[in-house]
């Protein structure tokens, strides 16, 4: 019972039509976001709502917050004790950033790719079935199809298939980030994260995830953290534009490279700075 | 100009050669003189005899190893079952789960306490972990104990190594890149399950080699161990026994008896030994790390 008590004194404060009609919408929304760092202000006041089915690119200037904004979304700065968040963030109309709320099924519903793919330390195939398998499922035949699907799914499955059991250190830089995109899928999220996640590639590899992505975003939210505007242009059904912590515009991509509203996502586009 | 910029190169790398070649060649030499040195006995006596017996009258020419050996053996043993289990929680706690204030301060008390003098810690050991044993834990197992047993030696060993392995393997854990904690946390994983399948893993080569290295310094510890595990040459038949590891042998009988040539050739041989179980022990943990290395790539 008292378990079942807390979520509703939360939500009721929240107009009953919040959670029928709008909820479908929006994916992920942020409402009155703020972060710092040490007192510093980092995150100012952030408001936005990510519509599912779809690419997000988060751009902006070095430094202006789009990697810590990413990383709120499934609570990697958990972990580090002198970041201090104020304001919601729903993930399917929970707020992720409320007291009672458990970590690991919101991290569960998002898979995230770094800048720099990090594989764990083990065989290509236990790279794969490594959140499967935290999460209980067990059984080497069903284990072995779910390294299958998402290893095809990421256009990995040729390429590796004869070496499952080796380990995944040993595969390119852009073989690993493809790893690490299937590991991130085979625990079957809803929303994947990439936080710049083909800087640290070549060009064909960037190629092949961006495809990847475009082919993913029927079935998933994808936000991405990108630097390359080029890249924004290519792929991005929406696009948030952030400036020193702030929020400065959010609107689809057409909008926002065709028709910017304010002045600094005007400039910032045009190559004014960067 | 740029000659004598080169001619300083040269120089520094010569004489950091230099360096080097001595270093190394330091550990041939005390190999060499303590086999030079204890020759006699072994064309005396054979190896086997040497190694196998366990009866020692100097004065009667019998020189057995076997409860030395042994004796070491079972300390350094029982040191690392007991130091190695507490030093990985101990670690992974402080690298892990604590604030950065308890790492800080932690990370200085290790420090000290890899400082304190081992004739400190033998001097305790002889005041708490003795009388502990002989009254409190051996009635339930033993007619009899002094309390200077295995155990005794074991026990204070293990809380001399204890210091020297936290302090690596926090290094160790410590240069687990964040991003793959990341990694594993971001696919639902708890904290547990992170540090038990990634960063554990990751640092089995670092754990092999701090066990290695505290192994090898409690193969060697001396004067601890003397004192509070009885001195008494025999095969220990339960760790409240008393032994004499080999360290101990040599530094309470070298000097005394050197009227007796045998005894002397003996005593370098116990040396000999000592310094022959580390360098096998380092070859083999080496080859080990070389194997994981080959297997995981980690």
């Amino acid at each position: 019972m008292e378990l079942m008590t807390p979520p509703l004194i939360v939500k009721q404060p929240k107009p009953i039509e919040k959670e029928t009609a709008d909820c479908h919408k929006p994916h992920i929304e942020v409402e009155n976001l703020n972060l710092y760092i040490q007192n510093n202000h980092i995150l100012k006041n952030i408001n936005m709502a990510i519509p599912d089915k779809s690419i997000t690119c988060i751009i902006g200037p070095s430094g202006c917050g789009k990697t810590t904004l990413l990383r709120t979304f499934n609570r990697l700065h958990d972990d580090s004790v002198d970041v201090k968040i104020t304001g919601k963030l729903f993930v399917d109309c929970e707020d992720i950033y409320a007291k009672d709320t458990e970590v690991t099924h919101i991290r569960k519903k998002m898979g995230l790719l770094a800048q720099r793919p990090c594989s764990l330390p083990m065989s290509i195939i236990d790279n794969v079935v490594y959140g499967p398998r935290i999460h209980g499922v067990r059984g080497k035949r069903k284990l072995y199809e779910i390294a299958r699907h998402q290893l095809h799914a990421v256009g990995l499955w040729d390429e590796v298939k004869d070496r499952l059991k080796s380990p995944a250190s040993k595969l390119s830089i852009g073989q690993q980030q493809r790893l690490c995109l299937a590991r991130g899928l085979a625990v079957e999220p809803e929303i994947i994260l990439g936080d710049e996640a083909t800087s640290a590639l070549d060009p064909i590899s960037s190629k092949t995830i961006e495809e990847l992505f475009l082919s993913l975003k029927d079935k998933y939210t994808i936000v991405l953290v990108t630097h390359t505007l080029r890249q924004a242009k290519r792929i991005a059904d929406y696009v948030a534009f952030m400036y020193l912590g702030e929020l400065i515009e959010f609107g689809t991509a057409d909008q926002v490279f065709n028709h910017p509203k304010h002045k600094l996502t005007k400039e910032y586009i045009s190559g004014g700075f960067s | 100009m740029l000659k004598g910029r080169l001619l300083k190169d040269k120089i520094a790398r010569h004489y950091m050669l230099f360096a080097t070649v001595v270093s190394i060649f330091v550990l041939f030499l005390i190999g060499g003189g303590l086999l030079y040195k204890s020759l006699p006995i072994m064309e005396e006596k054979s190896l086997w005899t040497l190694l196998t017996t366990s009866n020692w009258r100097p004065f009667k020419g019998d020189f057995g190893f076997a409860s030395y050996i042994l004796s070491t053996l079972f300390v350094t043993g029982i040191a690392i079952v007991i130091a190695l289990p507490l030093s990985l929680l101990t670690s992974i706690y402080i690298i892990e789960y604590a604030s950065p204030r308890i790492l800080r301060a932690f990370s200085s008390v290790v420090d000290l306490l890899s400082g304190i003098p081992p004739v400190i810690y033998g001097v305790w050991g002889t005041l708490t972990i003795v009388p502990f044993i002989s009254e409190k834990l051996a009635p339930h197992f033993v007619e009899f104990s002094t309390g200077y047993s295995v155990l005794a030696g074991g026990i204070v060993l293990a809380i001399m190594i204890i210091p020297l392995i936290i302090s690596i393997l926090m290094e160790v854990f410590g240069a687990v890149p964040k991003e793959m904690r990341e990694a594993s946390m971001s696919l639902g994983a708890t904290k547990w399950q992170t540090v038990k399948k990634v960063v554990v893993r990751k640092s089995i080569p670092g754990i092999v080699a701090a066990t290695v290295l505290a192994i090898s310094r409690a193969f060697g510890e001396t004067i601890a161990v003397l004192m509070v595990c009885g001195n008494f040459t025999d095969l220990p038949k339960s760790i409240f026994d008393a032994c004499y590891p080999i360290p101990a042998l040599i530094a309470n009988n070298y000097g005394e008896m050197m009227s007796v040539p045998q005894y002397e050739s003996a005593l370098m041989f116990a040396a000999f030994l000592l310094f022959f179980i580390i360098v096998v022990f380092n070859v083999i943990s080496r080859l080990v790390l070389i194997q994981i290395d080959k297997r995981y790539q980690l």
